[in-house]
C-alpha cells in the first residue's frame, strides 16, 4: 500500500517550500511520487533513489582511480588531515541542517579552522551591505498578505526559485491581497529578458553593471528631483524611471527581491547598500521591504548558527581560539589564492563548480575531503569523497528560509543501509580528533 | 556533588537574613538544611552570599538578537576586551552589547545569575529562539512569545472573547514552548505593517477595529483565566516619546480591579517592563522641554498592589537597540541616522534593530539615566521593582553590577552628574537630586534581583532564596558587606565577578574560574486548555490561507531545540 506523507520540506533552495507531499512504498524505503514540488525539488528527492548512488566513502588512489573504503577509514583520514593542518578551511555548510552545522563548529573550534559558507560567493556582499546600512525586511507571508508592488532585481525566480512567485510573491491571494496577481504591480530589473521578465508590468533592462546608477536615479525621483535626471540612466529612459519611481512611492506595501545579478556584478555590496537606501527612502512614503533571494536551502541557517556562536555570518577565522572576521582576508577564495591553507574540508556545497578555476586548481593540490551525497566537480578534486544521507529526504533537521524563518525538514525514507548523516560523520571525526589531540 | 558554603554573609529576604553569617548547604541540585561529611567546603569568609540572580527581562536569544550580532561586527572589533578565547571548559566569547550565545551564559554566571527570561519571542521564530537558548550554557532560560499584535488575539479581543483568546494562548505556549504572555506596543506594531502606529491606548488599530486598551485588558484577563505562572508582561505604547507618562499611567490603569489567580504566589496581574522609557514629560528631547515624570508614574504604582515593573536602566554606553516595537526603531533610526533593520512577521509581530549611543555628554542620555534610577529609588516596595537594562536596549546585560552600584551609592550617582556637561540641567529637570539621601541596601538589591523577580515570574518556589528546598543556585561575591559598601567601585566589581557560583547544585565558577558548562534547562509552560471549536477552525483556516508554513511545520519539537526542558504544568 502506498503511504502518503504530507508537510514535507523541500531541501533545495532558499524558498524552503514545506507543503510537499510524497508517496512512499509501504516498506518506507522508496519514494514513488512527489507532489507540489518544482522540477528541481522533485529531482532532488528522486535523485536520492538512483541506483548508482554511492553508499561507501571512496579514496583517490595515486593513479587517479577511486577505491571504496569504510566510514571508519574515512573518519580517520579526515580527523588526521584536520588535526595535522596548520590552517584548514572548512567550507560549505549551506546544504545541510543546523545540527550538522553546529557539530561542524565543534570540529572547527578544535582544529582552529577557517569557517566559511557559500555566501562568500553569492550573498556575502549582501551581508556586508547589511553591516553598513541595515535591512528593512519582512517574512514572505507579509508579501503574500500585503504586497501590492513587487520587484525582482538581478534574479530570475522562474528558474532559480521556481515556486517563489506562485507561493509567496506574485500570484497568491492573501489577507489584504484578494486579487492576487491582478492586485500587484510587478517589475523586473535585469539586463536579460528572462522568463520572469516576460510576466511583468515593467521590465527595466538595465545595462550590465549599472544597477547602482539606476538605484540612485530612483532615489532622485523619490526626492522629487526626477526632472533633473539625464535622458537615459543605465540604459533606461528617464520617463520610465520617473513613472516606475512614482508608482513605487504610491504603493501600499512593496518589496524588492534581489539576487546575484546585483551582489556579484561590479560594485557588489555598494549596489545592495544603495538598494537598501532606496527601501529606506520608500518608507517615508509607504511601507517597503527588501530581501535577498538566498540560494541554498540553508545558507541562511549557516549564517544564523555562526551568528549566535561567533557573532559573524561568514568568513570566520577560528585559528586563535576566538572568532575573527575580515572578508577579503578570511574569505575562502582569498585564503586559497594566497596559498595560506594546508587542508580543505567541504561539506554541503560545491566549490569545484563555483569557485574560480584558479582556486579549484589550488584546491586540487591540497589535501581535500568532500562530504556530499552526489558526485560533483568538487569530488573530482578531492582526495576523499564521503557520501552521506540527503538532509530533508533521509534525515530531518532545522533549516532557515531566505527570510530567516526556521523550518524543520523531515525524514521521508531511510538512507541506504550504513550511510551516515552529515552530523553523524562530523561527530565521529570530532571524537577521533579529541583522541588524537588527547583532549 | 555536595557543597557547603561556609562563613559567608548571607543576604536573603525570604530567610530574613540581612548580612547574617550562615552556612549554606547544597545537595542533589537543591538547597538543604545540612551538608554531609563529604561535602566540598567553599570558604566564603568575609564575602557576600546570595541566591542566584533572576533576570525578568532581557534579550539574549532569538532572531532580532542574532541580527544585532551579525550586522554589528564593530560590536566585537571595537571591544577586544570582550573577545575572550577558549579556555579550559569555557568556549570562546565575543560581543559587547550583543554577546554570542556562549558569552551570554558566561556573563550571567559571572554576575551570579541563574535564570534569564528572553522577553520577546516571535512565535514563527520560536525554533530559532530555542536553538540559541540551547547553546547558551549554564543558565536556565524561558522565552515569552509576543501576543499584542497577533491577528488571532486582535480578532478575539475585539469581541472580548476571553475564552477563545485563552484557548489560543494555551495552544501557542504549547507549540512554541513559551513561558508567558508578552505584549509589545499593542496594536501599534500591527499598524506598523502599513507604516503607521498607535500612539495612545485609545488609538484604533487599522483594519482590526480594536484599541490598545482593549488588547491590554483582554490579555490580562486571559492570563488570569489561564492562571499562568507569570502575569501579562507589557511594553506599552509610545515607548521613548517625550510626554508619554500619561499614556503609561493610562495603560497601567487597565489592570484596575483585576486580581491574580492561580497557584504561583505572584501578587501582580501586570508587569510593566523597562519603565524608564515610559516616564517622560515635555514635548521634545531638547533640554528646554524634556523632563522626568517618574514620580507621577511611581505614585500610581506605589498606590496599587497588582503591578510590578523593571527599570530598563540606561547605562550610558554604545549599545544595540532591538524591540518588537517596529515603529519605535524606525523613529530611532531617524534620530541617529545609523543603520536600521526592520522585520515584519506575518500575522504576529515585527521587530527593529538600531545601534544607539547613550551619550553622557548629551542632555537626553543623562536625563534618561537619571529617570531609571529614580524609579528604583522611588519604589516603596523593592519586591515590585527589578533591576534590568532591557539588555541590550538601554545597556548591555553585563552592566547590571553598575546599575546596582548607582542604586546603592549616592556618591556614584553624583560622580556621573558632576562629570557630565548637562548635569545641572538634569538635576533641575529630573527628580534625581531630591533623592540624594536614598541609598538602597543589599536587602533591597536582593529583592530587586532575586526574590522579587522570581516571585513575579511565578518561580518563588524554585528561585530567589537560599531556603532549604530551593534550587541550588548560590552566588558568592568578593565583597565584605560589613566593611566595603562605602566604596561604590567595590560593589560594581563584586556583582560582576562572582568568586564562586553554584548552579543547580553544580559548581560552575570556582575561585573565579569556570569549571563547568552546567546543565542548562529551558522552562516552558504547558496548559491543559484545549482548542475551542472556533479557535480550531481559525487556526486551520489561517495556516491554509495566510501563513507561509504549514500548521504541522510550525511547532517546536523538544529533541533538538529543547533538549533539557523543565515543563511547568499549570493546574497539574
Amino acid at each position: 500500500m502506498v503511504v502518503r506523507v504530507t508537510d514535507v520540506v523541500c531541501p533545495f533552495c532558499g524558498t524552503l517550500c514545506d507543503d510537499l507531499e510524497c508517496d512512499i512504498s509501504d516498506d518506507g524505503k522508496k519514494i514513488l511520487e512527489i507532489y507540489n514540488a518544482c522540477a528541481i525539488g522533485a529531482e532532488k528527492f528522486m535523485h536520492s533513489q538512483s541506483d548508482d548512488r554511492l553508499v561507501l566513502p571512496r579514496m583517490r588512489q595515486e593513479d587517479g582511480t577511486w577505491k571504496s573504503i569504510s566510514y571508519e577509514e574515512a573518519v580517520e583520514f579526515t580527523a588526521q588531515m584536520l588535526t595535522n593542518a596548520v590552517k584548514p578551511l572548512m567550507y560549505g555548510w549551506s546544504s545541510t541542517n543546523c545540527e550538522a552545522q553546529s557539530m561542524g563548529s565543534k570540529v572547527g573550534e578544535l582544529c582552529g579552522a577557517q569557517m566559511d559558507n557559500t555566501a562568500t560567493v553569492c550573498h556575502g556582499s549582501t551581508l556586508i551591505a547589511i553591516q553598513d546600512a541595515g535591512v528593512p525586511s519582512c517574512t514572505l507571508g507579509e508579501i503574500k498578505n500585503r504586497a501590492d508592488f513587487v520587484i525582482f532585481w538581478g534574479c530570475n525566480p522562474a528558474h532559480a526559485h521556481p515556486r517563489h512567485m506562485s507561493r509567496y510573491s506574485i500570484f497568491p491571494r492573501g489577507f489584504f491581497t484578494g486579487k492576487g496577481h491582478k492586485g500587484r504591480t510587478f517589475v523586473v530589473v535585469d539586463p536579460r529578458h528572462t522568463d520572469t521578465a516576460s510576466l511583468t508590468d515593467y521590465h527595466l533592462p538595465v545595462e550590465q553593471g549599472r544597477d547602482y546608477e539606476l538605484l540612485s536615479a530612483l532615489r532622485v525621483v523619490f526626492h522629487g528631483e526626477g526632472d533633473r535626471l539625464p535622458e537615459v540612466v543605465a540604459g533606461i529612459p528617464k520617463e520610465t524611471i520617473i513613472e516606475v519611481g512614482e508608482k513605487m512611492k504610491a504603493a501600499r506595501f512593496g518589496c524588492i527581491f534581489f539576487g546575484m545579478g546585483v551582489t556579484q556584478s561590479i560594485s557588489k555590496n555598494h549596489n545592495i547598500d544603495m538598494a537598501i537606501n532606496v527601501t529606506r527612502d520608500l518608507n517615508e512614503f509607504s511601507k517597503w521591504s527588501i530581501m535577498p533571494m538566498r540560494g541554498h536551502y540553508n545558507v541562511t541557517g549557516s549564517g544564523e548558527v555562526w551568528g549566535w556562536q561567533y557573532g559573524y555570518p561568514f568568513c570566520i577565522d577560528l585559528s586563535r581560539g576566538y572568532a575573527r572576521y575580515n572578508p577579503g582576508e578570511s574569505s575562502s577564495n582569498d585564503l586559497i589564492e594566497r596559498g595560506e591553507l594546508d587542508a580543505v574540508f567541504v561539506l554541503g556545497s560545491d566549490p569545484g563548480a563555483h569557485f574560480p578555476f584558479s582556486a579549484v586548481k589550488k584546491m586540487n593540490k591540497l589535501p581535500c575531503v568532500c562530504v556530499d551525497p552526489h558526485i560533483t566537480p568538487t569530488t573530482v578534486v578531492a582526495d576523499l569523497h564521503v557520501p552521506v544521507a540527503f538532509v530533508g529526504v533521509e534525515v530531518g533537521g532545522c533549516a532557515y528560509r531566505m527570510d530567516s524563518v526556521p523550518i524543520e525538514t523531515h525524514k521521508v525514507v531511510d538512507p541506504p543501509e550504513g550511510v551516515l548523516t552529515d552530523e553523524e560523520f562530523l561527530e565521529k571525526v570530532y571524537e577521533r580528533m579529541k583522541e588524537i589531540k588527547g583532549v | 556533588m555536595e557543597y557547603i558554603v561556609k562563613n559567608g554573609f548571607v543576604v536573603d529576604p525570604v530567610l530574613g537574613a540581612d548580612c547574617e553569617k550562615m552556612d549554606i548547604a547544597v545537595r542533589d541540585g537543591k538547597i538543604v538544611d545540612d551538608a554531609g561529611p563529604n561535602a566540598k567546603v567553599i570558604d566564603a569568609s568575609g564575602m557576600l552570599v546570595m541566591a542566584g540572580g533572576v533576570d525578568i527581562h532581557s534579550h539574549s536569544a532569538g532572531p532580532k538578537v542574532n541580527v544585532g550580532r551579525n550586522f554589528r561586527p564593530e560590536d566585537k572589533g571595537n571591544h577586544p576586551e570582550f573577545t575572550r578565547p577558549r579556555s579550559g571548559v569555557k568556549k570562546m566569547e565575543a560581543g559587547f552589547s550583543v554577546p554570542t550565545a556562549y558569552s551570554s551564559g558566561y556573563i550571567f554566571s559571572r554576575m551570579g545569575y541563574g535564570f534569564a527570561t528572553e522577553a520577546a519571542m516571535p512565535p514563527l521564530y520560536a525554533k530559532h529562539t530555542h536553538e540559541e537558548m540551547r547553546d547558551t550554557p549554564i543558565i536556565d532560560e524561558a522565552a515569552l512569545p509576543v501576543f499584542g499584535n497577533n491577528w488571532f488575539v486582535l480578532d478575539y479581543l475585539k469581541n472580548h472573547e476571553i475564552d477563545n483568546t485563552a484557548s489560543y494562548i494555551a495552544w501557542l505556549l504549547r507549540v512554541t514552548k513559551g513561558y508567558g504572555i508578552k505584549c509589545v506596543n499593542p496594536g501599534g506594531t500591527e499598524a506598523w505593517a502599513w507604516g503607521m502606529n498607535c500612539i495612545t491606548p485609545k488609538d484604533p488599530v487599522p483594519f482590526f477595529d480594536i484599541t490598545p486598551e482593549e488588547i491590554i485588558k483582554g490579555l490580562i484577563e486571559a492570563n488570569e483565566y489561564l492562571k499562568l505562572p507569570h502575569s501579562m508582561h507589557l511594553h506599552s505604547n509610545s515607548l521613548g516619546e517625550p510626554g508619554n507618562y500619561q499614556i503609561t499611567i493610562d495603560s497601567l490603569k487597565c489592570a484596575e480591579g483585576i486580581k491574580p489567580a492561580g497557584d504561583f504566589n505572584r501578587d501582580q496581574v501586570l508587569h510593566h517592563t523597562h519603565l524608564q522609557f515610559h516616564c517622560y514629560g515635555g514635548d521634545s528631547y531638547s533640554s528646554k522641554s524634556f523632563e522626568s515624570r517618574s514620580r507621577e508614574v511611581m505614585d500610581y504604582i506605589n498606590s496599587v498592589d497588582n503591578i510590578t515593573f523593571d527599570i530598563g536602566q540606561i547605562t550610558l554606553d554604545e549599545t544595540t537597540t532591538m524591540t518588537a516595537d517596529g515603529p519605535f526603531e524606525y523613529h530611532l533610526s531617524h534620530m541617529n541616522h545609523l543603520k536600521w533593520v526592520n522585520k515584519d512577521v506575518e500575522l504576529e509581530t515585527a521587530a527593529g534593530v538600531v545601534p544607539f549611543i547613550y551619550n553622557p555628554n548629551s542632555f537626553i542620555g543623562v536625563a534618561q539615566w537619571a529617570i531609571g534610577l529614580e524609579l528604583g529609588l522611588l519604589a516603596k516596595d523593592p519586591m515590585k521593582c527589578y533591576v534590568t537594562t532591557d539588555a541590550p536596549n538601554a545597556g548591555p546585560v553585563h552592566r547590571y553590577p553598575r546599575v546596582i552600584k548607582w542604586l546603592m551609592s549616592s556618591k556614584a550617582r553624583d560622580d556621573i552628574l558632576d562629570a557630565c556637561k548637562y548635569g545641572e540641567s538634569v538635576r533641575s529637570q529630573c527628580y534625581i537630586s531630591e533623592l540624594s539621601d536614598r541609598e538602597l541596601t543589599l536587602m533591597d538589591i536582593a529583592k530587586m534581583t532575586r526574590a522579587g523577580s522570581a516571585k513575579a515570574l511565578g518561580l518563588s518556589h524554585m528561585f530567589g532564596s537560599l531556603k532549604p528546598g530551593m534550587e541550588g543556585d548560590v552566588s558568592v561575591y568578593p565583597i565584605n558587606p560589613v566593611e566595603d559598601l562605602g566604596d561604590p567601585d567595590k560593589i560594581e566589581y563584586a556583582f560582576g565577578n562572582a568568586k564562586y557560583f553554584i548552579k543547580s547544585g553544580e559548581l560552575i565558577i570556582d575561585n573565579g574560574e569556570f569549571v563547568s558548562n552546567g546543565n542548562k534547562r529551558t522552562f516552558w509552560v504547558s496548559h491543559p486548555m484545549q482548542l475551542t471549536d472556533q479557535v480550531e477552525r481559525d487556526i486551520s483556516e489561517r495556516f491554509k490561507k495566510y501563513y507561509t508554513v504549514t500548521r504541522n511545520n510550525y511547532g517546536v519539537k523538544e529533541h533538538h531545540y529543547v533538549p533539557n526542558p523543565y515543563v511547568i504544568e499549570v493546574g497539574a
